[in-house]
């Protein structure tokens, strides 16, 4: 199921609003695609980062991939367990998984994200 | 996220007689050796911790086999083989590379000694063809070689709980197997080949039967307990014990000498010999490398020195699962154990060093078979 509490980028990753900070992360399909990842270089703390711009990488065994931010901002956070347990993301994308956090995102970008449901339509229509 | 989508209707791909195993257990597919064949199942870590601390079993029907046989078997085989033949036990196995006359490696592949005139010869799917080409080119009018490859189903089960499942399939004892063995064993009232012999490091075998038999055999494992592997797990098995891969490590243009592998070559005249022994044609050696961190390296990614000067190339890079830290295999100019390199990859320089091979040293393969029954 996926959660209906955050919305979704057409390069499956997932934004979640906490007050006035965005979580970040990748959705299941993503770290299903991916397989067992191995490793995640995560964006610094405090940088800027554009939507859809990559801001990041995560290498599974077989390949590596770049991460793109769902929304533009400052990094004020990045998850640290990754670096020596990068495998959460697999066993927990929406929850434990996060990957990093932004502060004074802009708003309305929001808008175009999509909703669960409409991340889910979006998932039927790729295959 | 961009990421590469697996399909399982490749165009002009053959498939394995277990191929319809692999689609019901939902397995990733790729082409591989002309073969479509099961990248994963549950997931490349989890399959490849099941070899080294439990079961798993492999789908390896792509791979050739043929029968060399004949009075002229022997010579013959001398001067197409790299490792010595006349010495080979009968039950025995030994691996070696088959060269062109540069000294480049055509296949690597192992020779199981049937008879003093008969030989079983396993080879890669991707050069099965090929090397059945030039294996009959080669041989006298006292030899001749058939091809087995389409009958013959061939499965590696690997791993210490291995020889347990192994033991209650097979209707004659397992117990006086040695390493790099073989003995004909009963398995559902049919005579099959099996032998220690594989390709993780860890205690196992390969089975050869009939197209039919093997189906039986790989739900037979896997009702035992044994975890079905692909060849993502394959590739980090083997890895990890410094093992090559064609294609990789081994090809037309890399001198059989340069693998390191000295075992398989044997001081005497054979296709490619004199390219081969000749030390001073070596610059370069396969070398392992440990990566600091979790970062691979792949195939094509440069090796520079501490100075930043091009010392070699990267055949294999990975993550080990079992060592927790990146590895990869490298042609590089000789260099000592522990020297500081650098690696290029596609993202930024990677700190390395240069490492003993195996990575992993822990490998149950060699071990008494007798602990693990």
């Amino acid at each position: 199921m996926t959660p209906a509490d955050r919305k979704y980028s057409r390069t499956h990753e997932w934004v979640k609003i906490e007050g006035d900070i965005a979580v970040t992360g990748i959705t299941d399909h993503a770290q299903d695609a991916l397989g067992d990842i191995t490793f995640v270089e995560l964006p610094k703390k405090g940088s800027q980062v554009s939507k859809e711009k990559e801001c990041g990488v995560i290498e599974s065994v077989k390949a590596a991939s770049d991460l793109y931010s769902p929304i533009s901002g400052a990094i004020s956070e990045v998850n640290e367990d990754l670096e020596t347990a990068p495998e959460v993301i697999n066993s927990d994308p929406y929850e434990k998984g996060w990957i990093f956090k932004i502060s004074n995102f802009n708003k309305s970008e929001l808008d175009s994200l999509m909703d669960a449901a409409a991340y889910e339509k979006f998932l039927e229509t790729e295959e | 996220m961009h990421f590469h989508t697996y399909q399982n209707n490749y165009q002009n791909m053959k498939k394995t007689v277990l191929h319809e195993k692999h689609l019901a257990l939902n397995a990733r597919m790729s082409p591989f050796g002309g073969f479509e064949m099961p990248i994963q199942y549950e997931g490349i870590i989890k399959e490849h911790n099941a070899a080294r601390n439990a079961a798993a079993i492999f789908d390896t029907c792509h791979m050739g086999e043929f029968l060399i046989q004949g009075a002229g078997a022997v010579e013959d085989l001398e001067r197409i083989v790299s490792c010595s033949i006349k010495d080979i036990k009968i039950g025995g196995c030994r691996y070696g590379f088959i060269c062109n006359e540069q000294g480049g490696v055509i296949d690597d592949q192992i020779l199981y000694r049937l008879k003093e005139n008969e030989f079983f010869m396993v080879v890669n799917s991707a050069t099965e063809a090929g090397d059945f080409k030039w294996i009959r080119e080669h041989l006298s009018n006292a030899s001749s070689i058939e091809n087995l490859t389409e009958q013959t189903g061939k499965a590696d089960l690997q791993g210490p709980a291995a020889p347990k499942i192994f033991s209650k399939l097979m209707s004659e004892p397992v117990d006086e197997m040695k390493f790099y063995t073989f003995k004909y064993n009963y398995y559902r009232g049919e005579k099959v080949l099996t032998s220690r012999t594989g390709y993780t490091g860890e205690i196992g075998f390969e089975i050869y039967c009939s197209n039919d038999l093997i189906k039986k055999f790989w739900d037979d494992c896997i009702e035992l307990g044994a975890t079905p592997a692909g060849l993502g797990a394959r590739d980090t098995l083997r890895l990890e014990m410094g093992f090559p891969l064609y294609g990789h490590e081994l090809n037309q243009d890399t001198n059989a000498a340069e693998s390191g592998f000295t075992r398989a070559i044997a001081s005497k005249n054979f296709i490619g010999s004199s390219a081969v022994l000749d030390s001073s044609k070596r610059s370069r050696v396969l070398t392992g490398i440990v990566i600091e961190g979790r970062r691979a390296a792949r195939a094509g990614d440069l090796v520079l020195d501490s100075d930043g000067n091009e010392t070699g190339y990267v055949t294999s890079g990975s993550f080990s699962p079992t060592l927790g830290i990146a590895i990869a295999m490298a042609y590089v100019k000789p260099a000592d154990v522990g020297t500081a390199v650098k690696i290029k990859t596609e993202r930024g320089e990677l700190a390395a060093k240069i490492s003993e091979v195996p990575f992993y040293k822990g490998g149950t393969v060699r071990s008494d078979i007798r602990k693990f029954l």
